[in-house]
């Protein structure tokens, strides 16, 4: 019996190599992930651990609101007097004084360098440091930097050339008198780009306090331990300081990052997830139709006297060997993609990483092979059962097995559909995601079962705008002949663009919610922001007296800025506001008090809007104790509350005096009202002046910056709709499948054909039209599942200010084109074959 | 009064080397028009070979072959495929209908595949002389062997074709139905003038045509006009004394 099975494998390596396509596909992805993340993980382990080769302690200012910014460690600073207690701690061999911080350099075009996630930063430059003069010489005077080799690379800066860059101040022009690397011949550590100025200038620029260092690397002397000196540095400076050893500090940055990835990894094999999710479709399918189509020579073996336990096991092994088979495949695919995604990475991504160097952990290899095998045995499962239900009698039956009724069908997918829809419920409610993820699976399955149903209708329906001749009918009745075979095919594809127009549809809605707060909450005709919020950076914020010049502005009616920076309230870390001007932004954004009146705030007194007002238990009136990132812990009295508005969200707010223990004392985004009758153009060009430099500031209306927050929004989706790629293509591989299985299944009939007069051209138009069929009937189930989902998820984050719902109908529309084109391009293959069928040896076929 | 079909000794083999094996060794046989001819022979004299060959259907290794006036080998794909799509009809032993369209669809089939209208007319006299106008909303599920393969003549019928070639065409059915069948190819001939060409080892199956014309090894050995069921048995039995043949 195995050695029948195997040889049946062997003996049809089409069917093998179409049902393990999609496994090998989905186990690439898994094992890709694994080996991606792995390599990047190393990667960034020997990054810090270089980073940190020649530091033995160092000390940092405490964070007093408990998050270290990496950029910039601004929490404090320390002095050269600290400096000197360091260096007398016994066993300190040098204790030198650092300055780091952010610095932004403009590159030819006169934009602001963009790094894909790595710092920009500034730092003092040290001769001793681990930093390595490649060519030129360090600065020696305030209007002279280094630069990395990266950077120097990245903006195609020379030595001798001008370099202008932005910190703490506006843009300032320096003198490139050198360009340095790092030990091993690197460019930089990990893609980021380094700028370093004279340590005067450095202080200014980077912590705005002359004498001011951001923390003190530490050396030590022959035969002390980094824990050792760690300990009198500590013992010698008190607990406001954070004293850590190098390597502890490398752990600590190679953990931070380990976690990054490891997030990254979860949602790589969420994805892969689904695509083997589709590939379980395919399978299912795939030995169905075998299952189908062996029917006779199963019975012959039933006829023989195999029992049907032979039976399952015969299909099972069938799907072992396949599972087998591709997980290796998979495997070794997965380790190619995932080393070529890490040099990509490297390359491009995080600038010049050196990656540690390819392994294949053995996550990659287990799951590889747990999932290879898991889904094609499961999928193979219901096959297998329904072949030892196959009677004896039907070998000598002539084929064709007459229909099933769908009623069971039917009603399972009722059922489960219900039941999947009831766990979203749930999970869109308390936005729990494995309720969320269990709910969508389930009621994919439902949906998947009620498709033989709904394909009747639809399918004829869908056929008909495609039958205007003889082989477009032909093509249209042979995809309605068979509706499970149709049905799962097409509910294959549905998965995939169902949870993509899930996605557009929320995110549509979230465009849509945030256009018609601006158009009818916001009269700000022009609104001042860096860049720096579309990348995540520091940057982009400019100092308070420009507000003068903003409000003194002819045309301007009023303004108003604002300062964020996290803070502690009663001990829970919140996002707060200052506002140079609260009645303007009264007037602006349109709000009104609920508690209180909305005046500019006193010394020691805060503003909350309804949300934060609920989440901190706060009434007009009571207190709250509030902790900035650099000033003293002090009690502050509600002023205000303010009523619900979708403008201002979850907001606290602070009186202008606070900013002065803010990380960054910068306003961050000024609104502007033009006045009545004034050309807004007109306005905008007055104040564009005042950013002149500061490239990283825009002036923009109020339209175009709803546009610019919304195109993040594309960003998304467009990494998701790449992502969700590999799962479409798996189910237009089971479309090309069940086509070229259907192919061989009919070989008389299309032999009769081309007997009769069809020509091959006919032939392949006939394929080609089912093929549409099929993909534009999966298209359009994925549109309907995935707009209701969408719906439900947009119903459930109204309090997120989604309110509004938008359908992207240009994009569904989209969809719709493209899986027309994909069933075309799924039709090729199994058409070409078609079409090239013998006829005679077609009409002699054995269907059985 | 020209030949509706001809083959000019024709050659065929399959296989190479030592393999090779002759199906047709210089064949020579014309079809008058408008008369119902029969292919005998044993399995492996070829029959069927020069039956597929004559139609198109397979290609030769030397000789001619021509439907009308058209010489069959030489055209390509487009050529034989219009070739079967208007001047040739085809009648299969079994598997002769899609199963997706019901009779009606399945008779017009080779007139919407090229795109031409059904002469309405000849098409009603047609459906007449097969017994099927109550069956044509039928899908072939739903109809006898002998039903289903009426249906199979229809078709090959209703474009009007130079010449019908029927494949062993009762093969599957019981005697009743392939009578039925039988009775009209040979009605089809005298009535409508309709050259058929018919392979058969069915003795009696033979007796309705005008013509017998018997195969072994290739090659045309024996020939009766207005065969009797016995006289083509008997015929069959002296090429089987022969001792050449081997009746399948």
């Amino acid at each position: 019996m195995l050695t029948a099975t195997l040889k049946s494998v062997l003996a049809r390596k089409l069917r093998l190599v179409l049902s393990g396509l999609a496994v090998v596909l989905g186990v690439m992805f898994v094992s890709g992930s694994f080996v991606l993340t792995d390599t990047l993980d190393r990667s960034f382990k020997d990054l810090f651990a270089t980073a940190y080769s020649e530091v033995d302690v160092e000390v940092a200012v405490k964070s007093k609101v408990g998050q270290d910014d990496p950029e910039a460690a601004r929490a404090g600073t320390l002095t050269a007097a600290d400096v000197a207690a360091v260096e007398s701690v016994d066993g300190v061999r040098t204790a030198v004084g650092d300055v780091v911080g952010s610095a932004r350099p403009i590159g030819e075009n006169g934009k602001v360098l963009t790094t894909s996630g790595a710092p920009r930063l500034g730092i003092a430059w040290r001769d001793e440091g681990q930093e390595e003069i490649r060519d030129g010489r360090g600065p020696q005077r305030d209007d002279e930097v280094v630069i990395s080799a990266y950077l120097a690379e990245t903006g195609g800066f020379q030595v001798g050339e001008q370099l202008s860059v932005l910190t703490l101040e506006p843009k300032r022009t320096f003198t490139v008198t050198g360009i340095f690397g790092y030990p091993g011949d690197r460019d930089s550590l990990g893609g980021e780009l380094t700028t370093a100025f004279t340590e005067a200038t450095a202080q200014q620029l980077l912590l705005g306090t002359p004498g001011a260092y951001s923390g003190i690397t530490v050396r030590a002397d022959e035969g002390v331990s980094q824990t050792v000196l760690r300990d009198r540095v500590q013992g010698e400076l008190g607990d406001a300081y954070q004293v850590k050893t190098g390597e502890q500090l490398a752990a600590e940055s190679a953990d931070e990052i380990g976690e990054g990835l490891a997030f990254f990894n979860y949602v790589l094999l969420g994805f892969a997830g689904i695509a083997l999710f589709v590939g379980v479709f395919i399978i299912l399918n795939t030995f169905s139709i075998i299952v189908a189509q062996r029917t006779r020579e199963l019975a012959l073996l039933r006829a023989m006297g195999a029992s049907r336990r032979q039976m399952i096991t015969s299909v099972v092994v069938e799907a072992v060997v396949i599972g087998l088979i591709a997980s290796v495949v998979g495997l070794g695919a997965g380790i190619g993609v995932g080393a070529l995604l890490a040099t990509l990475f490297s390359t491009f991504g995080g600038g010049s990483l050196h990656l540690a160097g390819i392994a294949v952990p053995p996550s990659a290899i287990i799951s590889s092979f747990a999932v290879g095998l898991v889904v094609t045995v499961v999928a193979a499962l219901l096959p297998a059962v329904r072949a030892s239900r196959i009677p004896p009698v039907a070998a000598l039956r002539e084929a064709s097995t007459p229909d099933r009724p769908l009623t069971r069908l039917t009603v399972a997918g009722g059922v489960l559909t219900l039941a999947g829809g009831g766990l979203l419920g749930f999970g869109f409610a308390d936005g729990t995601l494995w309720l969320i993820m269990s709910g969508l699976l389930v009621s994919f399955v439902g949906v998947a079962l009620l498709t033989p149903l709904i394909s009747r209708p639809v399918v004829s329906l869908i056929g008909r705008l495609l039958s205007w001749s003889v082989p477009g009918t032909l093509g249209r009745r042979n995809s309605a002949r068979n509706p499970r075979r149709t049905a799962i095919t097409a509910a294959a594809l549905m998965v995939g663009i169902s949870l993509i127009t899930g996605v557009s549809v929320v995110l549509t809605s979230a465009t849509t919610s945030m256009t018609k707060v601006a158009d009818t909450q916001i009269k700000a005709d022009l609104i001042i922001s860096g860049e720096s919020s579309a990348n995540g950076q520091v940057g982009g914020t400019f100092a308070a007296d420009r507000m003068d010049r903003i409000t003194g502005t002819p045309g301007v009616e009023s303004a108003f800025g604002w300062y964020n920076d996290g803070v502690l309230v009663n001990g829970e870390r919140r996002f707060a506001t200052a506002v140079t001007d609260v009645p303007a932004m009264e007037r602006i954004f349109g709000l009104s008090a609920a508690g209180g009146t909305i005046t500019d705030l006193e010394d020691g007194e805060i503003g909350v809007d309804a949300v934060s007002a609920t989440a901190l238990n706060l009434r007009q009136g009571s207190t709250a104790t509030v902790q900035t990132t650099k000033g003293e812990q002090r009690t502050y009295t509600v002023a205000f509350v303010l009523a619900e508005s979708r403008v201002v969200d979850d907001m606290l707010f602070l009186p202008e005096s606070a900013v002065d223990g803010f990380a960054l004392p910068q306003i961050s985004s000024a609104f502007i009202k033009a006045d009545q009758g004034a050309d807004v153009a007109d306005v905008r060009k007055r104040l564009e002046p005042l950013f002149a430099d500061n490239p990283e500031v825009s002036v923009q209306d109020l339209s175009s910056y709803v546009r610019q927050q919304a195109a993040q929004l594309d960003t998304v989706l467009m990494m998701i709709q790449v992502l969700l790629a590999l799962a479409i293509l798996i189910a237009v591989l089971g479309v090309v499948n069940t086509l070229a299985l259907s192919v061989v299944e009919r070989t008389r009939e299309l032999g009769l054909l081309r007997a009769i007069g069809m020509r091959r051209a006919q032939v392949m138009r006939m394929i080609t039209v089912e093929s549409v069929v099929i993909s534009v009937f999966g298209a359009l189930l994925g549109i309907v599942v995935g707009t209701a989902l969408g719906v439900a998820a947009v119903r459930a984050l109204e309090d997120m200010g989604i309110t509004d719902i938008g359908i992207p109908w240009a994009q569904l529309g989209g969809y719709l084109l493209i899986s027309a084109g994909i069933g075309v391009v799924a039709a090729i293959l199994p058409a070409i074959r078609a079409a090239r069928l013998n006829v005679l040896q077609a009409i002699a076929h054995d269907s059985a | 009064m020209g030949s509706a079909a001809k083959a000019v000794d024709v050659w065929k083999s399959y296989g190479t080397g030592e393999a090779a094996v002759t199906a047709l060794a210089g064949v020579s046989v014309e079809f008058d028009r408008g008369r119902f001819t029969a292919i005998m022979g044993p399995s492996g004299s070829g029959k069927s070979t020069l039956m597929h060959c004559l139609a198109g259907l397979d290609t030769i290794d030397s000789g001619d072959v021509w439907i009308g006036g058209t010489k069959v080998n030489g055209l390509r794909d487009k050529g034989l495929t219009e070739l079967r799509r208007s001047r040739v009809g085809f009648i299969f032993q079994q598997f002769n209908l899609l199963p997706t369209l019901t009779a009606e669809e399945n008779i017009t089939l080779p007139s919407a595949i090229g795109g031409r209208k059904v002469d309405r007319a000849w098409f009603d006299a047609v459906i007449d002389a097969v017994g099927l106008r109550d069956r044509l909303t039928h899908r072939p599920t739903q109809l006898s062997g002998g039903q289903q393969q009426r249906v199979a003549c229809a078709r090959a019928l209703v474009a009007r074709p130079e010449v019908v070639f029927a494949d062993e065409p009762t093969g599957n059915l019981d005697s009743r139905s392939g009578a039925e069948v039988l009775g009209f190819l040979q009605r089809s001939a005298r009535d409508f003038d309709q050259t058929v060409v018919m392979v058969t080892h069915d003795p009696n199956a033979a007796s309705y045509a005008d013509r017998v014309i018997f195969l072994a090894d290739g090659q045309i050995v024996r020939e009766l006009h207005h065969p009797t069921a016995a006289a083509v048995l008997d015929t069959m039995k002296v090429l089987d004394g022969d001792d050449r043949l081997v009746v399948a």
